[in-house]
């Protein structure tokens, strides 16, 4: 930690002006976040130094660090429930917080600045006298990464040592200086992500050490999980905008080396540098977005003080419209938005627990994770608030809608999976857009877990069919060799689904009265193209699982394997996924439903206490904030309904077929096909078969289109110019060098060279006579040198 | 004290011992010559330590016969050597040193 700069003495404090009172939250686990993900990048480099060796070849270690950035994880959030719980329980008595900024040197006297501060904004807040709600204040560790500008300068600053993210100002001899300050955030939002992602992490480090038992490059496998999780989390702690970038690019580098890492496949590694590519575009997005917010926010990247300005009008409308533009860039190539998100289904090259970790729980919502991060951003700049469509909302619609038609065509369970992850974290999206911030937080975390129990589900499938992923060829009538995949496998299906009471039912059904277009629901706004797009998603879902369990788990076995149930590896994790899959979503139950069915009030909405972003203290419930939408049950039972009756049709359409043909898997010529009878049907079948004809237009126009007209260009100018400016200085330094070897070579070096060798010689021959071999003689000269030596010595002193 | 005596006795015995190193061609004497122009400074060091009325110039004499002892053992061993090879202790063969 030596590297790390001068701690910063003394604490900062960015309260908005109506601030009252600073709930200083305080706990080791708070000031030591760090170590959740300091812990794996230190197994990371473990296991490449050392795994080989070890019995379980490295495995262990990254379990290990899992394990305990789990339990850290763990323990942080339930600090941070307490502490909030406290804040609500208190919440009566017209308190309100601040955002409170505790240093990182956890020295005494660092303590004690920011209990004095603490202090004097109590007192403050007592004249000002505001009331209010507002909990859960992020509590921000930092120490300085990096400065630019003498430490003079920052003296001249005065404050600048306490508030690293304070703009560089001149110090009256044209000099500026700033510091860069690195550090983590704890609130609702990172804790929450902490917990997805240490669980499904941890889960995963258990499933895999079966599913890539025996792989040539089972250390490489495990040292890459790790460094995943470890930026990942590095990534979620961000406090600025700067370091959010870094863990956003090295997840992306984690991702690309393991969707790559059965590379010696042209596929794999085709769709590894196809992940790696689609994200650079969407990452020119990000660094222009965070490069125009540093300069908006008076060149801070502390996302508090981005969210602060945002929110109180410092920035201007149209600079947080052009920020939010190129963020949702970024947003749309991470998260597998229309129309970046061809490389996602691809992904699914890489081993299937890494799909479940990166390319569905985790990595794949860092999208949705930076939205909500950067919230008041995006709320102002696409001006959410009482709209009815904007940018977010409309790609979120768009995604979610076309992820979910693509999902019906696909023959790879993984695809299904993979098109109907990027529907799900388009309906985020969508969420986020008609500003139910919660919504979405709250389906990013149910998503999370039942879809990570989908995808090891799809792993445990083809784990028992000769690593096929072939609905369609390779599967059908699993249900009965699998009975534990099988009932997991259903149950993540009808959370997806959204069924009640499991987990997605209350996340999706939170999205669609966001929408603010039921009556009743209230909302931010009337987002009806939206809604419509939720409620079609929402039977789409229903209908395409509907599908793949049909053809993975029911009719007759196709393939030829002899499927069996997978280990206790595999099927523990499964298990313990499916069940959160059913509890998480009790976490954000409505009011009038736990009032319904008799619980205390207390028991409603936690998820909405416990993980929003208060910590901006006017953005919640005040003017320019988000308003809550109210849960509406009529919307509950029309969209349970359509989803429940989009399930049976298909199940109907499947037994039907079966009924003709227990081998079928679609209806054909013989069966008499709908495909092939309507028209219009054969077009959109083909349409999605072709997956919009997007990869076309990558590859062949745009690509194509770019690749011929300028290489014929390029080889044209390489021919014509390059080459006879490479000619020219070619037969120039030709003569030249001749010129150089005949006199200057030839002539001056070499004799020079050979005048000194011989002359070097010649002192040789005379001064080997001296060189007889007899000690004797030494030695005589030695003492006569001596005696000499001596005597000078003597008539000199 | 009068420390004249004991700097002519170890001038002397330096002598001598200069006078076989130089002279000997016998390998074994080489080396006791050596050995008496060690034990010449050593009667120098002693002599002054007893002037100076301190313990160093002891304490130098008994690590420079700590040193003659070993030096002794490896000369001999190479005289032995140089004996197995040549059959002939005499240096003044041994030269293979010349230019």
């Amino acid at each position: 930690m030596s590297q790390l700069p001068t701690l910063l003495a003394g604490a900062g404090v960015f309260a908005a002006e109506e601030t009252a009172e600073a709930v200083v939250a305080q706990s080791w686990l708070y000031d030591n976040a760090w170590l959740v993900f300091t812990l794996p990048s230190a197994s990371f480099l473990l296991i490449l130094l050392f795994g080989k060796r070890l019995p379980f070849k490295g495995a262990e270690i990254g379990i290990a660090a899992v394990s305990t950035s789990f339990i850290l994880a763990l323990l942080t959030a339930f600090t941070w429930i307490g502490d909030v719980q406290d804040q609500i329980a208190h919440g009566g008595e017209g308190e309100e917080h601040s955002l409170v900024v505790t240093d990182a040197g956890l020295g005494g006297t660092a303590g004690e600045a920011a209990e004095s501060v603490a202090v004097a904004l109590t007192a403050e807040a007592e004249e000002g006298g505001h009331g209010g709600d507002v909990r859960g204040a992020p509590v921000i560790n930092e120490v300085e990464w990096f400065g630019i500008g003498t430490d003079a300068n920052r003296a001249v600053l005065g404050t600048d040592a306490n508030q690293p993210n304070q703009a560089p100002a001149d110090d009256g001899h044209g000099g500026s200086s700033f510091s860069i300050p690195i550090g983590t955030q704890v609130d609702g939002q990172s804790v929450m992500l902490l917990i997805v992602v240490t669980t499904v992490s941890l889960l995963v480090h258990i499933y895999s050490t079966d599913y890539v038992h025996g792989d040539r490059r089972f250390t490489h496998y495990f040292a890459f999980l790790s460094l995943f999780t470890a930026s990942m989390l590095f990534m979620v702690l961000a406090s600025s905008t700067l370091q959010l970038i870094v863990g956003w690019e090295l997840v992306g580098v984690c991702s690309f080396v393991l969707i790559g890492h059965w590379w010696e496949e042209k596929p794999n590694s085709d769709a590894a540098l196809k992940a790696f590519l689609t994200n650079r575009v969407g990452d020119i997005g990000l660094l222009v977005g965070i490069t125009v917010l540093y300069f908006a926010a008076d060149r801070s990247f502390s996302i508090n003080t981005i969210n602060e300005m945002a929110t109180s009008g410092a920035i201007e409308r149209s600079t947080l419209t052009i920020a939010a533009v190129c963020l949702m860039a970024a947003v749309m190539s991470k998260s597998g938005q229309f129309i970046l998100h061809t490389w996602l289904p691809d992904a699914m090259a890489g081993p299937t627990p890494v799909s479940a970790l990166i390319h569905a729980a985790t990595m794949v919502v860092a999208g949705v994770y930076m939205i909500g991060r950067l919230y008041p951003v995006f709320y102002e700049g696409f001006g959410i608030a009482g709209g009815n469509i904007n940018l977010m909302a409309f790609i979120g619609g768009l995604t979610t809608v076309g992820g979910g038609a693509l999902a019906f065509v696909q023959r790879d369970i993984k695809k299904v999976l993979a098109y109907s992850t990027v529907s799900q974290l388009g309906y985020m999206v969508l969420a986020l857009g008609v500003g139910a911030y919660t919504a979405g937080m709250f389906h990013l975390f149910t998503h999370a877990f039942f879809k990570a129990c989908l995808f090891l589900g799809a792993g445990s499938v083809s784990h028992a069919c000769h690593h096929s992923f072939d609905m369609k060829a390779d599967m059908g009538g699993l249900r009965k060799y699998m009975p534990i995949t099988f009932t997991t496998f259903i149950i993540g299906s009808l959370a997806l689904a959204g069924i009640p009471p499991l987990a997605g039912f209350w996340s999706k059904d939170e999205i669609l009265a966001g929408a603010g277009v039921w009556p009743g629901t209230g909302g931010n706004g009337t987002f009806t193209i939206p809604f419509i797009f939720g409620l079609i998603t929402a039977a789409m879902t229903a209908a395409y699982m509907t599908r793949a369990i049909w053809l993975t788990f029911f009719g007759d076995y196709r393939g030829h394997a002899h499927p069996h149930e997978s280990g206790p590896r595999i099927t523990i994790p499964l298990i313990v996924l499916a069940g959160l899959a059913v509890v998480v979503g009790f976490l954000n139950m409505p009011s009038p439903f736990v009032s319904a069915i008799g619980l205390p009030s207390s028991w409603a909405h936690k998820f909405e206490d416990w993980v929003e972003p208060e910590g901006v203290a006017s953005f919640v419930g005040g003017e320019n904030g988000f308003t809550h939408a109210s849960p509406s049950l009529s919307l509950a039972i029309v969209a349970t309904l359509l989803a429940a009756g989009a399930g049976a049709s298909v199940w109907l359409y499947y037994k039907r077929l079966y009924a003709r043909d227990p081998k079928a898997t679609e209806y054909t010529a013989e069966t008499g096909s709908i495909m092939t009878q309507v028209g219009a049907l054969a077009v959109g079948h083909k349409v999605l078969e072709e997956k919009y004809y997007l990869d076309h237009l990558y590859t062949d126009v745009i690509v194509g289109g770019t690749k011929g007209p300028v290489a014929r260009a390029a080889y044209w100018t390489n021919q014509n110019i390059l080459d006879r400016m490479v000619d020219l200085v070619g037969t120039s330094s030709v003569a030249v060098g001749r010129f150089v070897y005949k006199f200057i070579d030839q002539g001056a070096v070499d004799g020079a060279v050979n005048a000194s060798g011989s002359l070097a010689e010649a002192f040789g021959q005379i001064l080997r006579g001296v060189q007889t071999g007899q000690i004797r003689q030494y030695a005589t000269l030695l003492f006569g040198a001596a005696t000499v030596l001596v005597a000078v010595f003597i008539i000199a002193v | 004290m009068f420390i004249n005596q004991f700097l002519i006795f170890a001038a002397v015995l330096f002598c001598i011992g200069v006078y076989g190193v130089l002279t000997r061609k016998n390998g074994v004497l080489v080396l006791m010559s050596i050995e008496l122009i060690l034990n010449a400074v050593n009667i120098n060091l002693v002599a002054f330590g007893a002037l100076h009325q301190h313990v160093a110039g002891q304490v130098f004499a008994l690590f420079v016969i700590a040193v003659a002892a070993a030096e002794v053992g490896v000369g001999l061993a190479i005289v032995l050597l140089i004996y197995r090879n040549r059959r002939s202790i005499n240096v003044a063969e041994a030269n293979l040193l010349k230019g």
